[in-house]
């Protein structure tokens, strides 16, 4: 290695030899960023990302409502009395009640009477009927303290010895439906997601192709000075992480937009009967902050995906070219 | 350094166009490579840049045997190989600078490491005041001398030239010359590929000429 000594000598220019200006020289890309028409691939990474963002944040809202739903609706008991031959409903009932309050655990009791019965009816029976002539059961409803593990068996079995005609409903079915539901609408967001995923490396590898066609002069040009496979992916992989982070960063900051936006329009109609709506069906309707880093993280990692789909592309394309 | 033995060559199903090439470059070597137009002499400065394969016979290049080795080892070669082309293959997006500082690029260079070199030689083949221009407004004749510039910065092992003075005037042609013997006297073995009798007469070196596909060697 003593060629490195002789460096600078290689063409002696004697008197010729001219002040050298000092200045750094300000290179250009090997690969230039306009020869790849990144506008498209932008385009196509930030409406993937809106959309598995808006279904990200979708499930995410649902499953939080659920959870609400489901703890609001587990607090609760219902129990039925039914007539019955040979007994007092009215007595039945103020028994059961009575049981109720005192079991450990259970922090309010509501027994319906009969007048509040007969108004849970009306919309199917209309107003005309009598209540006396319909053997209507009563409702009592009861809320069991937070975290109070709750022995279902042995309040079943206290209450029929008061009552015999007396059933208690934990809602157990109806939870259990609607965390199938739920689980359905996780999956279905996953399977949303994942087909993205799979369109967006489509269309990262086909944009990546068309780049190194266009670019293909360079190519042969790096190869001629001894640049390798890795040095010369690496020259177009900067340009589609960035195309790709680019992308991310719009889709995923619009659909944040979206969803702080929606936040708010829920805050102005709450009060009024399209809010109070909403607000049943979904909740608060707002993203909690970890659901916003969330779709945050979900924008980087379109984008690392972006890189990957475009860096296994261009290899494969060098490994053709030769 | 170079070997051949019973090289061929052909394109597709097409004729042979180079045939039982046997011979030796040595190191510090220098030597013209001529014939006719369309006798081969790209074809087989190809041959030697490895980005042609032979169609049979073996070529041994800095101690290995070509057919053996995979792309990275192949770009490895290369980077001890300088190569003009006839159509110059300059970056049309890159600065003349720009296009010869390449190969120092490549190789992962600083740029104020090689900044020095670079200009002198730009200097010294006229360039000096086109460093900052883009190729497509340089004329045919300062094209070839960035594309010889590029070729000669990292003074590579092993030069390969095609035509490397047919767009100069003789004066200019002479210059260059001189570039390549003084490349070729720090220790790189040259092969020039021309149909220039003028430029060979002017450097007494070794002649291989292609005739009908075969090489005939005058020492
Ligand atoms: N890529 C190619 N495909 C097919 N034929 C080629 C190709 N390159 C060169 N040839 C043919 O090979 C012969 C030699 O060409 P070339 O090596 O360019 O000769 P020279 O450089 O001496 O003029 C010519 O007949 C040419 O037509
Ligand atoms: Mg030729």
């Amino acid at each position: 290695m003593s060629r490195t000594d002789e460096r600078g000598v290689l063409v002696d220019l004697g008197q010729e030899r001219p002040q050298l200006p000092a200045r750094a020289r300000n290179m250009s890309p090997i690969v230039p960023r306009a020869s790849i028409h990144g506008r498209a691939l932008v385009a196509v990474v930030a409406i993937m990302t809106f959309l598995a963002s808006m279904t990200t944040g979708t499930v995410l809202l649902v499953s939080a409502s659920a959870a609400e739903w489901q703890s609001d609706v587990a607090s609760e008991i219902t129990i039925q009395v039914r007539p019955q031959a040979g007994r007092d409903l009215e007595r039945d009932t103020a028994a059961v009640t009575e049981a109720m309050r005192a079991q450990a655990g259970i922090v309010e009791v509501k027994p319906f009477t009969k007048d509040e019965s007969g108004k849970l009816l009306e919309p199917w029976l209309g107003t005309g009927l009598s209540m006396d002539d319909l053997p209507v059961p009563r409702l009592i409803i009861a809320r069991v303290q937070p975290g109070t593990p709750l022995d279902l068996g042995a309040l079943r079995n206290r209450m029929t010895q008061v009552a015999p005609s007396a059933s208690v409903d934990d809602h157990r079915a109806w939870i259990e439906r609607m965390r199938s539901m739920t689980n359905a609408t996780v999956l279905a967001g996953f399977g949303i997601l994942a087909l993205v995923i799979v369109a967006t490396i489509i269309s990262v590898s086909f944009a990546t192709r068309g780049a190194m066609a266009a670019n293909r002069p360079i190519v042969e040009v790096l190869h001629f000075v001894g640049a390798g496979d890795r040095y010369i992916a690496n020259r177009f992989l900067r340009h589609f992480l960035r195309l790709g982070l680019e992308g991310g960063v719009i889709g995923g900051g619009v659909a944040m937009l979206v969803f702080g936006f929606s936040e708010s329009i829920a805050g102005w109609f709450s009060g009024t009967p399209v809010g109070d709506q909403f607000a049943a069906l979904l909740g608060t309707f707002s993203l909690r902050p970890s659901g916003y880093i969330v779709l945050a993280v979900q924008a980087v990692l379109i984008g690392a995906v972006t890189a990957v789909a475009s860096r296994q592309t261009l290899f494969a394309t060098l490994n053709e070219v030769d | 350094m170079v070997r051949f033995e019973n090289v061929g060559l052909r394109y597709g199903l097409g004729p042979e166009i180079l045939r039982d090439l046997n011979f030796q470059i040595p190191p510090h070597s220098f030597q013209f490579l001529t014939g006719p137009s369309g006798a081969g002499k790209t074809s087989l400065l190809r041959l030697l840049f490895l980005s042609h394969r032979p169609t049979r016979g073996l070529v041994n290049l800095f101690g290995h045997d070509i057919s053996q080795l995979g792309k990275d080892e192949i770009a490895d070669l290369r980077k001890r190989i300088g190569i003009v082309l006839q159509d110059f293959r300059l970056l049309d997006h890159m600065t003349t600078y720009e296009n010869v500082a390449l190969p120092f690029r490549v190789m992962g260079r600083s740029e104020s490491s090689y900044r020095k070199e670079v200009i002198d030689l730009l200097r010294w083949v006229g360039l000096g005041e086109r460093m900052d221009a883009l190729p497509p407004i340089l004329s045919g004749g300062e094209k070839q001398r960035a594309a010889i510039a590029r070729a000669v910065i990292s003074r590579p092992q092993l030069l390969l030239a095609d035509e490397p003075t047919g767009s100069v005037d003789p004066t200019l042609g002479r210059r260059l010359l001189r570039l390549f013997i003084e490349l070729n006297k720090s220790g790189t073995a040259v092969i020039i590929a021309t149909h220039d009798i003028a430029l060979m007469d002017q450097y007494e070196a070794r002649r291989f000429v292609l005739h009908q596909g075969r090489l005939h060697i005058y020492e």
